[in-house]
């Protein structure tokens, strides 16, 4: 019989990533499903202070790891680090952000534990005792529902902003246990990191992304869009055109070579909608599409389209964006 | 340095996907092959590397038949010789299945440096690098960006939510690509590599041949399987906002349908 949930955080810079609360909702839900307590794992420098966070989101037990090696994510010390735990325990379920680092975590730590992974999930269910995933493949032009092998731990890694985060509970008190980790030796390192303080939203992110295609026709046209983004508190975006012209970095591109986005709106400026960038983009909850070709395939995945110049456009939009602003 | 490349043969991005009949695998006729290409990033990253310090490139592959084109195309563009494991025991068997097979044909070649993509287009696992490097007992530096090596250590940066991080380890290690086209621009197979990519050496690998069963890889190993498939919801067909306004109205038009309808901004 398994002896618990588990639920990994993700912690960086002095704060547990948002995504570390989705989990633990999602994993006190598998929990409660089960009727097993839910443990969670912190691993980090300087994460005891804050692992009582974990409590307020439904974990009852939190065992933390805190080291300034910790600090930095690197697979070849974090993977003995928070395997060595699991191993004393009983799971019924692991459950880990779906973050940059988490999809690397969670890929070495199941081939150590020999298990199944679930990547990137965008729902969990469990029903009868039994397990099961939903995530998203060819970037979300199919879904795939993923079960285990009889006696398989499964493992889960669950797609950020997608799951929904319980209120927090401040009145709710994990308990917390230090443990003191064994690192071992280590042929890898981090040499440094470098964050932007700009306060750009992240693309995975957003809660709302303005996105640019060929249409925008050079990178300094960009900077309208910048502007709109302003405004709304959003993320900019960049299709494969966009990126492979040299007017955006890569780490703006949406789409099946880029980053699945899945914000509550997305506004598409001068894309076409290549099979590719839709399907990056295919989840937001709300589409907007602006392109003076009528024809532009994109029109038919928006929820409201707007034939016309962008370059016109877009301006106007920021200025009405504005008022609308100005007057809540 | 003797490298190592892990390809994975995916349909092209630009494929329709539909589901088979079994509700369990996507239709596989009528769909263009390419090399994944977070993969194809690996190779010419690999390629870098051989034209700093020498040595040669393996492509190391596994799937059906097909899967020799995309080797080939690998070895146009300069890699030296390709391994593809063709079994039917590895069929229904998960990413550690597959990981355990090439892990055991990387120890056979002994490389310095694996390189492989950090996920795949098609089931966006993003496991086999990791997985690989864990059965090796080596290090692995993830979604690298750029990648340089002095021959006994490899640094690479990896973009983070924001920001990125510098990664180094001690060789032999293994590193998964991120980036993009515009970032590798991997290189196109030319006419006279094309020809001698018809001369390099292809083996052809089965599960025995590297110690190992269909028990350890194939569908009885599966950990994890897929029990049904499902297309994602239609969207429901929107609308133009027009109504013969100008830009100022449809801006104006646009702002209300997405405070008050969406409710969104």
């Amino acid at each position: 019989m398994a002896d618990c949930v588990v639920s990994i955080a993700e912690f960086r810079s002095g704060n547990f990533r948002r995504v570390s609360f989705e989990v633990a909702s999602e994993a006190r839900k598998v929990a409660d499903a089960l009727n097993l307590p839910l443990y969670g794992i912190a691993v980090g420098s300087g994460v005891s202070d804050k692992a009582v966070e974990l409590g307020y989101y439904g974990v009852d037990k939190v065992f933390v790891a805190d080291d300034p090696a910790l600090e930095h994510y690197v697979p070849e010390i974090y993977v003995p680090v928070v395997a060595s735990l699991i191993e004393q325990w009983n799971p019924a379920a692991v459950l880990l952000p779906a973050s940059v680092d988490g999809k690397d975590l969670s890929a070495r730590l199941a081939a150590r534990l020999q298990t199944g992974l679930a990547q990137d999930c965008i729902q969990v269910v469990c029903e009868d005792g039994v397990i099961k995933a939903k995530r998203p493949i060819f970037a979300g032009k199919c879904l795939a529902w993923c079960e285990w092998a009889e006696g398989a731990l499964p493992m889960i890694s669950c797609r950020p902003n997608v799951m929904d985060c319980k209120a927090a509970d401040a009145t709710r008190q994990a308990q917390v246990e230090k443990v003191t980790a064994t690192l071992p030796e280590s042929r890898s390192r981090a040499l440094g990191v470098e964050l932007d303080t700009t306060g750009k939203v992240e693309l995975t992110e957003a809660e709302i992304i303005v996105s640019g295609g060929r249409g925008m026709k050079a990178a300094e046209n960009f900077a309208i869009l910048e502007a709109l983004a302003k405004e709304l508190g959003a993320a900019v975006g960049a299709s494969r055109a966009a990126v492979d012209a040299g007017w955006r970095p890569h780490s703006d591109q949406v789409g099946q070579t880029g980053k699945v986005v899945n914000p509550n709106l997305y506004i598409a400026v001068g894309i076409s909608g290549a099979i590719q960038h839709l399907a990056g983009m295919g989840s937001s909850k709300y589409i907007v599409a602006i392109n003076k070709d009528p024809e532009a395939p994109i029109f038919t995945k928006a929820d409201y389209g707007i034939v016309e110049d962008l370059f016109k456009f877009i301006p106007a939009f920021t200025e009405e964006v504005r008022k609308l602003k100005s007057t809540c | 340095m003797n490298i190592v490349v892990l390809l994975k043969q995916t349909p092209d991005t630009e494929s329709v996907i539909r589901i088979a009949p079994d509700g369990q695998s996507i239709v596989t006729q009528d769909l263009k092959w390419i090399i994944n290409p977070y993969d194809e990033f690996a190779v010419e990253a690999a390629l870098r590397l051989k034209e700093k310090h020498g040595g040669t490139v393996t492509i190391v592959s596994w799937g059906p038949q097909r899967v020799v084109e995309s080797i080939r195309t690998a070895l146009a563009m300069g890699a030296d010789k390709g391994i593809l494991l063709e079994d039917d025991a590895l069929d229904g068997g998960d990413s550690l299945g597959v990981a355990r097979a090439l892990a055991a044909i990387v120890q056979g070649l002994q490389p310095d440096i694996v390189l492989c993509g950090s996920r795949a287009v098609d089931y966006d696992l993003a496991q086999r690098g990791p997985m690989v490097a864990e059965l090796l007992g080596w290090p692995h530096l993830g979604l690298a960006v750029s990648l340089e090596s002095d021959g006994s250590s490899v640094t690479i940066e990896r973009p983070i939510e924001g920001g990125k991080v510098t990664l180094q380890a001690t060789l032999p290690a293994l590193v998964t690509m991120g980036g993009s086209h515009a970032v590798w621009n991997p290189r196109y197979a030319s006419l006279p590599g094309i020809m001698k990519a018809k001369k390099k050496p292809l083996e052809m690998k089965k599960l025995a041949d590297l110690g190992l069963s269909a028990e350890e890889c194939g569908s009885q190993a599966a950990k994890i399987r897929i029990v049904s498939l499902e297309m994602p919801p239609e969207r429901k067909p929107g609308r133009i906002i027009d109504d013969g306004l100008d830009t100022e109205g449809k801006a104006a038009a646009l702002v209300k349908a997405l405070h008050e309808e969406a409710k969104v901004i």
